[in-house]
């Protein structure tokens, strides 16, 4: 997770003083049991009561200044991990949002979600605690071992003795039960998977009778989730008494060696107390350390993770070119192939096909033949593997991105609306579009009794997942959004499915008739949208099986007839 | 909420009563580990006080009361790890057997129920629910009886070592606990904002990122940073002051700590030199600077634990609930064992209603001849599924009676009747477990031969060859590669493989493309053939050829007859028709 720490630069300051300050409080907690020992020593032997008062009061000081760096540090270290975070957060949004389709396919957009949120919440609190708790905690072991050395030599030993044992164990146990627990987690997931499988298949268990076979399933998985938690309940149970055996039998060392010690005349008996006072301490910040580098492997991993995503470059590279004059043909594939990554088969072969300006093309097949994939080309969401698919005679790589994709407007398979109101949805298309322009492309688009049918009017909010709005209002608006635009080309990927027949009917007839006569593709699996098409392209698992009007298709394609026949059969 | 949670105590404890001698040894071994565990600083005192100065180290006591020190931690710790272990064992057992008796509730709970919750309230009661049971359990059995044990040992060793000390800590020491208090509670609307601020961002997230490619289709990928630098800068500004704040919780109770332990050590001092009451000795001011340093411990645990156990019985209650919604009626005690079922069918006043208020079948009469091909059509919402539901018995009519072969169907079990049917639904449902268990779950003998039979039979066969593993590939729920049309196809295998005697296809074949649902007509065509078959479908080919065709509209059957029969009567059907398959007009 390297690279990431580039987003740390402004908050260096607070990075190097956050622990900083943590540190003296640490320091400052380390006194208190030489001031014991102080008063012991010399406050009671020598019967001094304001010796005694004036000792406490410096404890309490001792404390009062320990909270208040303890307090810059909890608020540097706050500002510095968010902070960090946030940057983070947003070059990740930056970057995947510059992410091709091809890279988009490949990492799935649940785990970029689970990436910007989970994991990035996850390395917050790993580099907040990590700023708070790295210093304190070693400062307070190897604290305690050094002022125990200034104490008494010989009895600092059995600090370095214990010391290095308790780590074993805490850090011991720990770390073997994470991945313990994480089968823990996957038997879970298992009798989850269960549950979920059997609410969702009632129905289909009832009818073939499965209820029986079903309940050993998931007796069997929930014997095996405890027996899994139960063991790793035995490893961690260890911890606790073990060290707590540990720190006392060092302390009866501790007290028999400190005993030789007062009776030598070397130590005193306040010494003694405070010796075994250190030894307390240490257990407490050892354990703690041990939870913050479990917190600190989480942060680490979810780090790298975060990380992949950056070094996911993108597959485009944009092309300069940003006009173009309008050629015979607008769009052109020769001999394209696409393949999608990590696939073994083409996914389209040898596409080749000329379209005049203006002209409408159907392209019409069945569920998987690759009706999408082809329309995806033209605005190079895809990059072809083989051959060329040209736009006005230039190559579609040969354009500025931004350009081209300003070019074409796209109503995708799917309906998506983002949450903003009407007006703010069909200005995706066009930034500078007015009120009059948006009416147009929604009376165009068949949407005018939808927009109509909410008095909010262009200012009706649409809600996030557009959950306010039927499917095919949906589509209709998404429609209206690319006729906004004023493309040159125009892709309808199937965009009328939820729409009545006599609707699609007239949005097609309006389509016809736009003023600015864009070259127009309509993907469907409806011969009646495409029938009337200047040309039909009809593909079949990946390969153009016919081209050409609807009568001539009819008369020598045969899986255009097919699916012609399976649709209309009944009428002849 | 009280009283449920008083009865939520109950069950669980009904659950454990199976571990009693667990729990009273588990709760004999933490008073023992307590006592031995606040024992030890006394033992230490004592010993210090025997080391007095130069020359003055009575080493005939000291060395026997360390050997006691170290004998009694040994102790402890063997104690401890065996009361750990038997709480671990206690509530793990208690939530695989809640857990258990929840799931198997599934397989007896009225479909009702089932189709009214949303499958993930569900799943969260066994899974998540029971979970913070286990959590609240556990930390019940560690944390509850050792902090009392721990706060009244305490008490009552400090008591007979010195009253007063024992006054200064327990006066000072709840200090720590409202300061505490004081600070979350001040933080919660802190954190309340951060939440809101967050489920912003997320919301944004979602948005952009699921629907990444309409984003770049249309270059907005600026204006959508934008729209997230917005979010993330008031996010940034909440999260910092709920993470300052709420950090403000240790170091504060530290600086308390610090106080009672000054203010032990003061008055302690004072007595020591006997200025204060009667004199005690250097060691048992060491003994109780160590109390005073551990006794805010068990506080905040307890008001933990007590948290965590209210929201565990909450959760307990949630499941409880589950597993006591009412089963479906037992079969009968004599009922009949439907074997090969001649399907001849009868409905017979049939009434029926999902909630009472709204009657949705009424008076439904309906006689279904052996081997008959029954369409029913009709328009969203107008009852074809219920009447599926009813012949299937997932429900049971209000009044009137279906009977197969002249018995009625509540006379059947269910087991056997369900056995009889067929079904593809809409709604395909594969279980974790590879492509031929999945094919072979309603005849699970068959053979590898008859399975790929049946895959060929439903034009199945040709795309499971190209699955990685062909028919040993395992379908996880969430497996991608299988489209909606191959789901329905592997649905359709599983009863060309049973051939079960009668049918019922509710949209078997709605995600399959045109050409191949055509072909799979064909198989489903002589399938049919002398079975009776029910058929919930849109397309025009499959109604056409049916023997029968109902057509419902708002849940009662309004008309009936062959396709050209309903066609002259230019009635209902005749204007359905119209509307669904105007587009074939176009021609």
């Amino acid at each position: 997770m390297r690279k990431l720490f580039v987003y740390l630069k402004n908050y260096k300051k607070q990075c190097v003083l956050a622990p900083l300050f943590k540190m003296l409080e640490a320091c400052f907690e380390l006194f208190i049991p030489l001031v014991v020992a102080s008063i012991i020593d010399i406050g009671i032997a020598n019967r001094d009561t304001s010796y005694i008062v004036w000792c406490c009061v410096i404890m309490v000081a001792l404390g009062a200044i320990g909270l208040t760096c303890t307090l810059f540090a909890q608020y540097f270290s706050a500002f510095c991990a968010v902070g960090f975070v946030s940057a983070i957060k947003r070059g990740l949004f930056k970057h995947i949002s510059s992410l091709s389709y091809r890279e988009i396919d490949t990492l799935g957009t649940s785990t970029m979600i689970t990436r910007m949120t989970s994991d990035i919440n996850q390395l917050q609190t790993g580099v907040n605690l990590t700023l708070r708790l790295f210093m304190r905690s070693p400062v307070i072991v190897f604290g305690a071992m050094i002022m125990a050395f200034i104490v008494d030599v010989k009895a600092s030993l059995i600090f370095v003795i214990t010391i290095p044992l308790l780590a074993v164990i805490v850090f011991g146990i720990i770390l073997s039960t994470i991945p313990l627990y994480k089968k823990v987690q996957g038997k879970l997931d298992k009798v989850m998977n269960t549950s979920r499988e059997n609410l969702g298949g009632s129905r289909v268990i009832r009818a073939f009778g499965l209820e029986g076979q079903q309940s050993d399933k998931f007796h069997k998985e929930t014997d095996e989730l405890n027996m899994a938690q139960r063991f790793v309940g035995r490893i961690s149970a260890i911890m606790n008494p073990a060290t707590y055996a540990i720190v006392n039998i060092s302390i009866a060392v501790l007290i028999w060696q400190g005993a030789i010690q007062v009776d030598l005349g070397n130590l005193t008996q306040g010494q003694v107390i405070a010796l075994y006072n250190y030894m307390t301490q240490i257990l407490v910040e050892l354990i703690k350390l041990a939870n913050l580098i479990v917190t600190i492997t989480k942060a680490v991993a979810s780090g790298n993770r975060i990380e992949a995503i950056f070094e996911v470059e993108t597959s485009q590279i944009s092309g300069e070119l940003k006009k173009c004059d309008k050629c015979e043909y607008a769009i052109e594939f020769k001999n394209a192939f696409l393949r999608y990554e990590g696939s073994p088969e083409y996914t389209l072969e040898n596409i080749s096909f000329k379209v005049k300006s203006g002209e409408s093309v159907g392209i019409i097949g069945g569920t998987g033949s690759g009706k999408t994939s082809l329309v995806n080309m033209i605005g190079r969401f895809y990059d072809a593997e083989k051959g060329q698919v040209l736009y006005n005679g230039h190559e579609v790589s040969e354009y500025d991105l931004e350009f081209l994709r300003e070019e074409i407007g796209v109503v995708p398979q799917k309906a998506v609306l983002f949450n903003g109101t009407v007006r703010e949805n069909l200005k995706w298309g066009n930034k500078s579009a007015t009120d009059e322009e948006i009416l147009f492309a929604i009376e165009n688009a068949q949407a005018t009794d939808v927009l109509q049918s909410k008095s909010e009017g262009l200012d009706y909010v649409i809600e996030e997942g557009a959950k306010n709005l039927s499917g095919g209002q949906k589509q209709r608006y998404t429609i209206a959004r690319a006729l906004v635009k004023r493309p040159s080309v125009l892709i309808l990927d199937d965009s009328a499915s939820a729409l009545d027949y006599a609707t699609d009917a007239k949005l097609r007839h309006a389509i016809s008739r736009l003023d600015f006569k864009p070259t127009t593709f309509i993907v469907s699996q409806r011969t009646a949208s495409i029938m009337g098409c200047d040309q039909i392209i009809v593909l079949d698992d990946g390969r153009i099986v016919g081209m050409g009007t609807h009568s001539d298709l009819l008369k020598d394609c045969l899986v255009y007839q097919e699916i012609y026949n399976s649709q209309f059969k009944e009428e002849k | 909420m009280k009283k449920t949670n008083f009865s939520s105590v109950k069950r669980v404890l009904k659950y454990i009563k199976k571990y009693t001698a667990l729990l009273i040894f588990s709760i004999l071994l933490s008073v023992a580990t307590v006592a031995c565990t606040l024992y030890i600083p006394i033992v230490i005192g004592q010993a210090i006080d025997e080391i007095i100065g130069k020359g003055a180290v009575d080493f005939d006591v000291v060395i026997p009361l360390l050997v006691r020190v170290v004998i009694i931690s040994l102790v402890i710790a063997v104690l401890q790890w065996i009361m750990n272990t038997i709480n671990n064992k206690i509530t793990y057992n208690v939530t695989r057997d809640v857990r258990r008796e929840a799931f198997d509730k599934l397989g007896s709970l009225p479909l009702y129920y089932i189709d009214s919750h949303p499958s993930g309230e569900i799943v969260s009661r066994i899974i998540s629910d029971v979970d913070q049971l286990a959590e609240g359990l556990l930390m019940g059995f560690t944390q509850f009886f050792t902090g009392i044990a721990t706060i009244i040992g305490t008490l009552i060793f400090m008591l007979t070592l010195s009253p007063l000390v024992t006054l200064v800590v327990v006066v000072l020491t709840p200090l720590s606990l409202v300061v505490a208090g004081f600070i979350s509670k001040s933080t919660y609307s802190l954190f309340k904002v951060q939440s809101e601020a967050r489920a912003r961002q997320t919301a944004i997230i979602n948005e952009s990122i699921g629907n990444l490619k309409v984003v770049k289709a249309f270059s907005h990928e600026d204006e959508s940073l934008e729209e997230f630098d917005k979010s993330n800068d008031k996010l940034k500004k909440a999260s910092v002051k709920a993470i300052f704040f709420s950090s403000l919780v240790n170091p504060t109770t530290r600086f308390v700590n610090a106080l009672v332990y000054a203010a032990v050590a003061l008055v302690g001092a004072l007595i020591v030199m006997g200025n204060l009451g009667t004199a005690i000795t250097v060691g048992t001011l060491s003994c109780f600077l160590s109390y005073a340093n551990q006794y805010a411990k068990p506080f905040n645990e307890i008001s933990g634990v007590v948290t965590e156990l209210q929201n565990a019985l909450a959760c307990a209650t949630r499941v409880f609930e589950l597993i006591d919604e009412k089963p479906e009626a037992k079969d009968k005690e004599n009922a009949l064992v439907l074997k090969e079922a001649k399907g001849d069918i009868d409905l017979e006043n049939v009434e029926f209603s999902y909630v009472p208020e709204k009657p949705l079948i009424k008076n439904l009469n309906l006689k279904v001849r052996n081997g008959q091909r029954i369409a029913i059509v009709g328009p969203t919402g107008c009852g074809k599924t219920t009447l599926i539901n009813l012949l299937m018995r997932f429900y049971d009519v209000c009044a009137g009676s279906i009977s197969i072969g002249g018995t009625n169907i509540k006379d059947i079990t269910r087991h056997s009747l369900r056995k009889n049917y067929g079904m593809v639904l809409q709604d395909t449902w594969l279980m974790g477990g590879t492509v031929k268990e999945n094919i072979a779950i309603g005849k699970p003998d068959a053979s590898d031969e008859e399975i790929i039979n049946a895959a060929k039979a439903a034009h199945a066969h040709s795309f499971i060859k190209r699955l990685p593993l062909g028919y040993d590939t395992v379908i996880s729920e969430e497996l991608g590669g299988l489209s909606q049309g191959q789901k329905q196809l592997l649905c359709i295998s599983r009863i060309m493989l049973s051939l079960p005697p009668m049918l019922i296809l509710d949209e078997a074949t709605s995600s399959i493309d045109t050409r191949t649902e055509l072909k799979i007509q064909e198989a489903f065509a002589s399938l049919m053939s002398g079975r009776t078959s029910f058929i919930v479908a849109h397309r025009l080919s499959t109604i056409k050829e049916a023997d029968l065709i109902l057509v419902m509209n708002k849940g009662n059957i309004v008309e009936t007859g062959s396709h050209q029969e309903l066609l002259d009567k230019k009635g209902f059907y005749y204007n359905l028709y119209h509307s669904q398959f105007e587009h074939s007009e176009e021609l």
